[in-house]
């Protein structure tokens, strides 16, 4: 008799729990965020708590409000990641995409100071005695910022220095978190013209430094039509908003510190139109001066 | 009085859920990553120890005692458990959406957590009437609060350690855990009423 009554006491019970919540579930039906759901879908459901956060929905939750980034997950990955950016994505609109940019283009050409043989990672190599490199500002090349992407969009170029591959690159932003000398920015990924420089030193300091530096001459702010880029503490930067990808300041930088680096037979010849350009001008002042003195005013 | 502060004092030092008895190690090693996410866990733990505490004493007094159904406690604590944390997060995420966002999302996740059924087991083996069951399920839940938290804390620095390749992570988390464990044992034999 006593299974019966164990059989029944429990089933009723589950039933009454079940119809209360049935209920409930109507009567404090609250309305969530379309997107949640659909993160919740893209996140691997393992609940495994590896973003720090209690579980999968807390996580897209996060997501959801900005205060995690969409690569939150390491578990799900770069797939995963793209899905919620996809996602995610809807919300920004028109926004231009952007994608990190390093800014130095040093590598081998930057002078060392000493030969550094520690952990291969940039912030310990700036911790013994701030860095092997002679420039206070260069990448270091131990690719901190490789192990930080998780989306294999960064890697360490032939010369030494990281670059960003734009396909990849998320904007996600955990490179220039890893980047001990905060080389890495945010870039809009149709602007192709780039200064790879913030050495802030003087001329004569940051030639010494580095074949590649930029050394503030203001040729490209000189020669820039369209106001887009200027020297400020001895380094040159680029007004994006301003910017048309004309190229003119690549040519004209003497130090290579402008991307993309104009080859040397582009930039003879812009010399030459220059100096043509130059050449006329000064035969049509020239002219003008000698009309002036062949005809004088009438009133003289 | 003294009887309930003896109760209070030993669910949160001496038989601390989580050094002591070794309960709720599951939310205890997976949201103990951030000092932040440790609170929230510890403070809705602490709210549903509570809460089954009451109900899962009223339900075995009034309705298995008198039917001879004791031995059917496991299962029907883990059902008015669950059921009690589903209706209490939907409860609050309508009407109490501040704190619902505060311990909410960590609601679902502890319906289960074994803490929450030990407390009831416990409250039935050791015969407490129905303040000291509260009492217990509280002080309970805040022994997990505090565990949870100086965890979390020691975790949170533990990221900046360098520690043998095999002992990165999880490894090294389990060891910081065994010697909390053992430090609280410390606490073991502690009567303030001799």
């Amino acid at each position: 008799m006593n299974i019966v009554y164990a059989i029944l006491v429990l089933s009723i019970l589950g039933a009454i729990f079940a119809v209360i919540l049935a209920v409930a579930s109507i009567v404090f039906a609250v309305k969530t965020d379309p997107r949640l759901p659909e993160i919740v879908d893209a996140l691997p459901g393992a609940n495994c708590g590896g973003c720090g956060y209690a579980g999968c929905s807390d996580c897209a939750g996060h997501i959801l409000d900005g205060s995690a980034p969409v690569n939150a997950c390491p578990v799900g990955g770069a797939a995963s990641a793209e899905k919620i950016a996809a996602i995610m994505g809807v919300e920004s609109g028109s926004a231009e995409k952007e994608v990190a940019f390093v800014r130095c283009n040093g590598g081998t050409a930057a002078k060392k100071r000493f030969e550094y043989r520690g952990v291969l990672d940039c912030v310990s190599a700036t911790k013994v005695a701030a860095g092997p490199l002679e420039c206070g500002f260069g990448c270091l090349g131990f690719g901190s910022c490789v192990t930080a992407c998780q989306f294999d969009a960064m890697h360490i170029a032939p010369n030494g220095c990281a670059v960003v591959d734009p396909v990849k690159c998320t904007d996600c932003m955990a490179c220039a978190t890893a980047c001990p000398r905060k080389l890495i920015i945010s870039v809009p990924v149709s602007k192709k013209v780039h200064v790879a420089c913030i050495n802030q030193d003087k001329g004569k300091v940051a030639m010494s430094v580095c074949a590649n530096s930029c050394i503030g001459c203001g040729l490209c702010e000189k020669e820039g039509k369209k106001d887009a880029i200027h020297v400020t503490n001895n380094v040159a930067a680029i007004d994006y908003d301003k910017c048309i990808n004309c190229k003119m300041c690549t040519k004209v930088c003497p130090r290579d510190c402008i991307l993309p680096i104009a080859t040397p037979e582009e930039k003879e010849k812009y010399k030459a139109v220059k100096k043509a350009q130059a050449d006329k001008a000064k035969a049509a002042a020239e002219a003008a001066a000698a009309a002036q003195t062949a005809a004088p005013a009438p009133n003289a | 009085m003294k009887e309930i502060f003896s109760i209070a004092l030993g669910a949160i030092l001496v038989n601390n859920f989580i050094f002591a008895q070794f309960l709720g190690i599951c939310p205890f090693m997976g949201v103990s990553k951030k000092i932040d996410t440790a609170v929230g866990m510890g403070v809705a733990v602490t709210f549903v120890m509570g809460l089954a505490s009451a109900f899962t004493w009223l339900a075995n007094e009034y309705l298995l005692v008198p039917l001879n159904l004791a031995y059917m406690q496991t299962v029907a604590f883990i059902l008015i458990i669950a059921a009690l944390v589903q209706f209490v997060e939907m409860f609050l995420q309508k009407s109490l959406p501040a704190l619902y966002t505060a311990l909410g999302i960590y609601l679902p996740l502890i319906t289960t957590n074994c803490a929450v059924l030990g407390v009831a087991l416990l409250n039935v083996q050791n015969g407490y009437n129905f303040i000291e069951s509260v009492v217990y399920g509280i002080t309970g839940g805040l022994g997990f609060l505090l565990a949870i938290v100086l965890f979390a804390s020691i975790r949170e620095r533990l990221v900046f350690a360098d520690p043998p390749k095999a002992f990165e992570g999880f490894p090294i988390a389990l060891v910081t855990a065994g010697l909390m464990a053992l430090a609280f044992m410390g606490f073991s034999g502690a009567n303030v009423f001799g």
